[in-house]
C-alpha cells in the first residue's frame, strides 16, 4: 500500500543586475528583473498551481496531501511583488493538509562550508515558516536534495526528523527507494525521491519523442499501483516551476495534475501523506550510506553543477572566507547582501559543463556566458569585501 | 575529384590569413585524395626558392604569358602554377626596414590602402611614391618602390589562368577572394566547368563604409556568377546576403580550421616578472579595431596597474595609435613590437596572460584560435565570424570599451577565470580542423557541379 509522498520545490534567486568593476554601490540586485519573473511565474504558475491544488484538497476532503519547500529568498520576493502569491500559500496551510519543509533560507551551499552559516540559515527560514504558515518544520531538504552521511547528522543535531535525498543508484544498487532508509551514523528518517516516476512528469511530460507521450492520469496512477506490494511511499519531488513554466499550460500539465489524485484514490491501498506523516507511519528497512555528495541535478546526480570548475570553486570559497569579516562588520545590510549572494543558482551559471552543447543550464541562465556570470559574480563580492572593512575614522582636529 | 584553385597567396609567400587558409585547406585535400592544381599570380619559385621543392621547373612560353609548375614539400597531390609578374609587386624584403632584428614597418595589407592618404587611389606608381598603392598579399615598402595598376594585375591573371587551364583536368574551379573573381569566370566560360568562390572577406571589412567601388563591383559579380558561394562564417554570408544581394540558396559557410599538425615551437620561457601582459596582434588596421585597445587599456590602467599592453602588428594606423597612446598618457604602458614573425608570434604568445582581438569586422579571425593553442585565454569582439563557434572565450562588442576593460581587468585579477577559460579553449579549438573545412569544400563541390548540370540541361 504505497503512500504518495509530494514535495514541490519553490525557489526563485535574487539575480545579480550587470555589475562591472567601474561600479561602486551597493545596488547589486536586478530588482526589476526580479519582479518580472516573479510575476510572470506567479500568472504561470504559482497562482493556477496554487487554486488546482486548494480546489483538490476540497474535492478529497483531506485525503490529497502534499508539502512544499519554500526558499526565504522566494518568500522576500513573493511579498515585494506578488503578495498575492504568499495569501494562497496562507490559504493551503490553512487547509491543514499541507506540510512546509525546512530549508536554508537563501537556498545556499552553506553546509559545505560553514556549519555555523548553515545553522543560522535553517533558523532564519523556519522562524519564517513558523510566522507565515504556523507551522514547526520537522522535516529538512537541503539545496537541491544536496545530502551525505554528515548532512544526516549536522540535522538530525538541530532537531529534525527526516531528511530528504536523492535515490541515486550507485547507492541503492538493487534496493528500491520507495522505503524509508537511515544513515549509518545517525537516528533520522531518509526519503528518497524515487526519480523516475518523478522525472516522467518534471522533465519527461510534454516530450513528444518519449514512448510513453501522452502521460494521462490513469497511465501514472497505474505505474504507481505496480509499487503495490514492494514499498510504502513513492516520493514524488520535484520544481512546484514544473506546473505552467517549465511544462507550460497547453501541454496538458494542470489536467493531469487535477485528475491524478483522484486516478490514485481509485486504489483503495493508496493514499497521500506528507514527509512528516511517512516519517511518522513507517520504520526504516535499511541503512542508505552516503559518504559522499549526492544531489538532484543533471545526470551525475554530484555537485559538478555548482563545483565542477576552477571559478566555481574559487567563488565559494571566497565568499565563505569573507564570513567572518562580515559577521564582524555587523552590518544589517551587508550580512544580508553576503547571504544573497550565496544562494546556489549563482554558481549554476558559472557551470561550464555542456555549455558548448547548450541544454537546460542555458534556458535558466540569464547571462550569455559562464564566464560573464564569473565575472559579474567577483564584481560584486569585490564591493561587498570592501564594505567589510570599516571606513577610516575621520581624525579628531586638535 | 581534381580542382582548379585560384589564389593570391601561400606560404611562406605570405604571413597571413588568406595565405595561411589555402594552405590549410590544400593540405587537408591532399591528404584527402583530391588532386588540386594552385594558380598563383607571381613566380614564387624565383625568390623563394629555399623554401620550395621544385620538382618540374620548367617554364611555358605562350602567346600570352609564361608561367611556372612546381610543388611543394608535404602538399602530396597539390601542385603550382605560378605567373611571374611583370610588376613585381612581391619584391619582398628589399625595403623593410630592420631595427634590432625586428621589422618595423612592413607589413602584409590584405586591405588596398593609399600611402599617407585615407582615400584608396589604383593609379600607377609615380616618381618619389607618393600615390603608391600596396597590394594584397604584398609587403609594402615604406618608400614605395613598386606600384601599379591592381586591376591591370587581376586581368592579367585571369588572361593566364585561361591559358594554364586549357592543360588542364578538372571538374570544378575554387577562387579566393575578390582578386581571382575574374579568373575564375573567365575560366569557367573556357572550360564550361562550375565555379565556386570563396569569400574569405568583403570589401566592407577591409573598408567599413568607404567602399572601394570597382573591388565591390568584382566581387558582387563573382558571388552572382558563380555556382556556389563558401562564406567563412554567417558574419560574412550576412553581409553577402545584405550589401550584395547574394542569392541565400546558393551561400554556404565553411568555417577554417587550424593547423592539427601545427608544431609547438620551442621558445624559452619568458623571464617571469610580476606584470601582466595583455596582447594585441594583428595589423593595425580600421578593421582590427586597435583604437578600442588602447581606450580599454586606459580604463584598465585606472585599476590595473602593474599591466603592459602589447600591440604586435603595423600597418596604415600604426603611427597613429602611437601618437594616440602618448596623448593618452599611457605610452609608457604600451608596448609595440611591429610586425612578428615565427618564433617571436610564439614568444609573445608565452608572455601574454590574455589575447584580445577587438576587430570591427571580421570575417573568421584565426587568431583567437592560434592563442589558444599557445595557452592564451582570448577576449574577442562580438563582430567576428570566430566568435559564432567559439564558445569558450570572453565575448564583447568591438564599441564597448567599459565592457572590454571590465573582462580584462577580471582576467588580470581572477587566475581561476584565466585557468578555465584557457583549458575548456583549449580543447574546444581541437574541433576546428581543415579536414573538416576540406570536406565541407567537397561537399559545396558536388553541389556545384550538379547545379551546373541541371542549368545546362534546363
Amino acid at each position: 500500500m504505497p503512500s504518495i509522498c509530494f514535495y514541490f520545490q519553490v525557489h526563485q534567486p535574487l539575480r545579480l543586475r550587470r555589475y562591472s568593476v567601474f561600479d561602486q554601490d551597493a545596488n547589486y540586485f536586478d530588482d526589476i528583473h526580479n519582479a518580472e519573473i516573479c510575476r510572470k511565474v506567479a500568472n504561470k504558475c504559482y497562482l493556477p498551481a496554487n487554486q488546482c491544488i486548494y480546489d483538490l484538497i476540497k474535492l478529497h476532503e483531506g485525503r490529497f496531501r502534499v508539502s512544499y519547500s519554500i526558499t526565504g529568498v522566494a518568500l522576500d520576493q513573493f511579498e515585494s511583488y506578488t503578495p498575492e502569491v504568499v495569501d494562497s500559500f496562507r490559504r493551503l496551510a490553512d487547509t491543514g493538509c499541507v506540510e512546509f519543509l525546512a530549508e536554508t533560507y537563501y537556498h545556499s551551499l552553506s553546509f559545505l562550508y560553514s556549519l555555523e552559516e548553515f545553522t543560522d540559515q535553517i533558523g532564519l527560514h523556519t522562524k519564517r515558516i513558523s510566522d507565515l504558515f504556523g507551522q514547526a518544520c520537522t522535516t529538512f531538504r537541503d539545496t537541491e536534495l544536496i545530502y551525505n552521511n554528515q548532512l544526516a547528522e549536522a540535522v538530525k543535531a538541530l532537531g529534525f526528523d527526516a531528511v530528504l535525498a536523492e535515490g541515486t543508484d550507485h547507492i541503492l544498487g538493487y534496493r528500491s527507494p520507495n522505503f524509508i532508509y537511515r544513515p549509518p551514523n545517525v537516528d533520522i528518517k531518509v526519503l528518497l525521491k524515487n526519480y523516475r516516476l518523478s522525472d516522467d512528469i518534471a522533465f519527461r511530460f510534454s516530450n513528444r519523442g518519449w514512448k510513453e507521450w501522452p502521460l494521462t492520469a490513469d497511465k501514472f496512477a497505474g505505474w504507481v499501483n505496480q509499487v503495490n506490494g514492494n514499498g510504502c511511499t513513492v516520493n514524488l519531488f520535484m520544481d512546484y516551476e514544473t506546473f505552467g513554466e517549465h511544462q507550460w499550460s497547453d501541454t496538458g500539465i494542470f489536467d493531469f495534475l487535477y485528475h491524478l489524485p483522484a486516478e490514485l484514490l481509485r486504489h483503495p491501498h493508496n493514499d497521500f501523506k506528507t514527509p512528516r506523516e511517512v516519517a511518522a507511519a513507517y520504520e526504516p528497512v535499511g541503512e542508505y550510506d552516503a559518504p559522499h555528495m549526492t544531489s538532484w541535478a543533471d545526470t551525475e546526480r554530484d555537485l559538478s553543477a555548482w563545483l565542477g570548475n576552477a571559478m566555481q570553486a574559487n567563488a565559494l570559497h571566497e565568499i565563505y572566507a569573507l564570513e567572518g569579516a562580515v559577521r564582524k562588520a555587523d552590518d544589517p545590510a551587508l550580512l544580508r547582501d553576503w547571504r544573497c549572494v550565496q544562494t546556489s543558482d549563482h554558481f549554476y551559471y558559472m557551470c561550464t559543463k555542456y555549455f558548448a552543447d547548450g541544454d537546460v543550464h542555458k534556458y535558466f541562465n540569464p547571462y550569455e556566458s559562464p564566464y560573464d556570470s564569473y565575472i559579474n559574480f567577483m564584481n560584486v563580492l569585490d564591493n561587498i569585501r570592501m564594505r567589510t572593512v570599516p571606513a577610516p575614522q575621520p581624525q579628531a582636529v586638535e | 575529384m581534381n580542382v582548379f584553385m585560384l589564389g593570391w597567396e601561400f606560404p611562406p609567400f605570405i604571413s597571413g590569413g588568406l595565405g595561411t587558409a589555402c594552405q590549410g585547406l590544400t593540405r587537408a585535400m591532399s591528404l584527402l585524395g583530391h588532386r588540386v592544381i594552385f594558380v598563383l599570380p607571381h613566380d614564387v619559385a624565383e625568390q623563394h626558392a629555399t623554401h620550395v621543392k621544385l620538382l618540374t621547373p620548367k617554364t611555358h612560353e605562350s602567346a600570352r604569358a609564361a608561367y611556372a609548375k612546381f610543388k611543394i614539400n608535404s602538399l602530396e597531390n597539390v601542385s603550382f602554377r605560378s605567373i611571374p609578374s611583370t610588376m613585381r609587386p612581391y619584391g619582398l624584403e628589399t625595403g623593410g626596414v630592420k631595427t634590432g632584428g625586428i621589422e618595423k614597418t612592413t607589413v602584409r595589407s590584405q586591405s588596398i590602402v593609399a600611402d599617407g592618404e585615407t582615400s584608396v587611389s589604383f593609379t600607377k606608381s609615380e616618381a618619389g611614391g607618393e600615390r603608391t598603392v600596396a597590394v594584397p598579399g604584398t609587403v609594402r615598402s615604406p618608400s614605395g618602390h613598386y606600384g601599379g595598376d591592381m586591376f591591370e594585375e587581376v586581368e592579367r591573371y585571369a588572361a593566364v589562368a585561361v591559358e594554364i587551364a586549357r592543360n588542364e583536368t578538372f571538374e570544378v574551379i575554387h577562387a579566393h577572394d575578390w582578386m581571382t573573381f575574374q579568373a575564375g569566370i573567365a575560366v569557367s566560360r573556357a572550360s564550361g566547368k562550375p565555379l565556386v568562390v570563396h569569400v574569405h572577406s568583403t570589401e566592407f571589412d577591409r573598408s567599413g563604409t568607404r567602399v572601394n567601388q570597382p573591388i565591390y563591383d568584382i566581387e558582387r559579380r563573382g558571388v552572382h556568377t558563380a555556382d556556389r558561394v563558401i562564406a567563412v562564417s554567417h558574419l560574412t554570408r550576412n553581409i553577402l546576403l545584405a550589401r550584395y544581394s547574394a542569392p541565400p540558396e546558393r551561400v554556404e559557410v565553411v568555417y577554417n580550421g587550424i593547423s592539427e599538425d601545427e608544431e609547438t615551437m620551442q621558445v624559452p620561457p619568458p623571464i617571469r616578472r610580476d606584470e601582466k601582459i595583455v596582447l594585441f596582434l594583428g595589423r593595425i588596421t580600421m578593421q582590427k579595431g586597435p583604437e578600442y585597445f588602447l581606450a580599454a587599456a586606459k580604463k584598465v590602467l585606472e585599476y590595473e596597474k602593474n599591466v603592459r599592453f602589447v600591440m604586435a602588428g603595423s600597418g596604415d594606423m600604426t603611427r597613429g595609435i602611437i601618437e594616440m597612446a602618448a596623448e593618452m598618457g599611457i605610452g609608457h604602458r604600451v608596448v609595440f613590437t611591429g610586425f612578428l614573425r615565427g618564433p617571436d608570434v610564439a614568444r609573445v604568445f608565452k608572455m601574454a596572460d590574455l589575447y584580445v582581438m577587438p576587430s570591427v569586422s571580421e570575417p573568421f579571425g584565426i587568431a583567437p584560435l592560434e592563442a589558444l593553442s599557445h595557452d592564451v585565454p582570448v577576449l574577442i569582439s562580438k563582430q567576428s565570424g570566430v566568435s559564432e563557434v567559439l564558445t569558450h572565450a570572453l565575448k564583447v562588442d568591438f564599441w564597448d570599451i567599459d565592457e572590454m576593460a571590465n573582462k580584462i581587468i577580471a582576467v588580470l585579477r581572477h587566475p581561476p577565470l584565466q585557468v578555465t577559460l584557457r583549458d575548456h579553449g583549449n580543447f574546444e579549438i581541437k574541433k576546428f580542423t581543415w579536414t573538416d573545412a576540406a570536406s565541407n569544400c567537397i561537399g559545396v563541390y558536388g553541389r556545384a557541379i550538379r547545379d551546373a548540370g541541371r542549368r545546362r540541361a534546363g
